[in-house]
């Protein structure tokens, strides 16, 4: 019989999914599946979608899953978590959702410490909309609302919300990653299994930025928006571990 | 020997694991899937090292590695 080296995860359906060719949702997808085949808890967790392009992952995960109101995923979870308290909870939001519209349900949520973890998809852009400016659109991106490029003057600055939220004494562990290539995708994986790990362990928010393409929206094929990702993204939003209260000074 | 296996009808033609392949294995085809993308494949699966670093950038998990 011939022997599997890899296959998909036991947590992800076997359905193909409407994400446009080279978006990194599909990876994030798997490796999130990976994990909790890895811890074995596909039966006691509960996904929070949110909306935006990854607003059919319920389609995709062999999981509970829940939809949100957009940007409302944290307020759902939050209830989610304290009615089954040992249940792994997660949100899974894009930055428009999570940075723009539902701004404040992440902040507060993190501030009341609620044990739950998020897995935030910084594309830098609106991707379901059509690819208008969201608030992690960098400084002179070209988007359909600003066709010019982001202008600091008129719209500000792009928000880092992994620093922002790392200034909260109830987040315990924030990362930003990326799944550009292998070495960064098992690093990716090692920090959510991480957050899930802690939230297991009923220790506060979490939350792992992980950077991300949008090739149809920026305008690039799938391997130029990888080398935009590099060069662009990275530089401004610094990999690494933001905060991690967990670690014996 | 490991082996890259394509669920070509998958494949949605990204392209990302053609520059990831550390041998230089996998190209687009010149066919197209019932979808109209032109799916990646193997020119030489014998030569496959089984790092599995194609199977991992998938974002579709179109490639298993059989062994």
């Amino acid at each position: 019989m011939t022997e599997k080296l890899f296959t998909r995860p036991k947590s992800l359906l076997d359905v193909p999914t409407h994400y446009c060719p080279g978006c990194y949702h599909g990876i994030i997808h798997r490796l999130i599946a990976e994990i909790i085949d890895e811890l074995h808890v596909q039966d006691y967790t509960i996904g929070i979608a949110p909306v935006g392009c990854s607003v059919l992952a319920y389609d995709y995960f062999n999981f509970d899953m829940f939809g949100a109101a957009h940007g409302r995923a944290p307020a759902v979870a939050t209830g989610v978590k304290r009615v089954h308290p040992d249940a792994l909870v997660f949100t899974y939001q894009g930055d428009g959702d999570l940075a723009a519209i539902g701004c404040a349900e992440i902040v507060h949520a993190a501030a009341r410490a609620e044990k739950f973890t998020t897995i935030f998809i910084n594309n830098a852009i609106y991707g379901m909309t059509g690819g208008q400016m969201a608030p992690t659109t960098l400084l002179s991106q070209r988007t359909n609302t600003s066709p010019y490029g982001r202008n600091s003057e008129a719209c500000g600055h792009p928000i880092r919300m992994s620093e922002m939220l790392a200034t909260l004494e109830g987040s315990i562990y924030l990362a930003r990653v990326s799944v550009h290539d292998a070495i960064h995708m098992t690093k990716a994986k090692r920090c959510i299994r991480k957050a899930f790990e802690l939230q297991l362990q009923g220790k506060g928010f979490s939350m792992i930025e992980v950077l991300a393409t949008c090739p149809t929206n920026w305008g690039m094929r799938p391997l130029q928006a990888v080398e935009w990702l590099k060069s662009e993204m990275i530089p401004y939003y610094p990999l690494g571990i933001i905060k991690d209260s967990t670690e014996v000074k | 020997m490991p082996k890259p296996v394509f669920n070509t009808e998958r494949c949605k033609g990204c392209g990302l694991c053609t520059s990831v392949c550390v041998r230089n294995l996998i190209f687009l085809s010149e066919q197209f899937n019932s979808k109209g993308y032109q799916p990646a494949c193997c020119k030489d699966d014998t030569r496959c090292i089984g790092c599995l670093i194609c199977a991992r950038t998938c974002p579709d998990v179109v490639i298993e590695i059989h062994k």
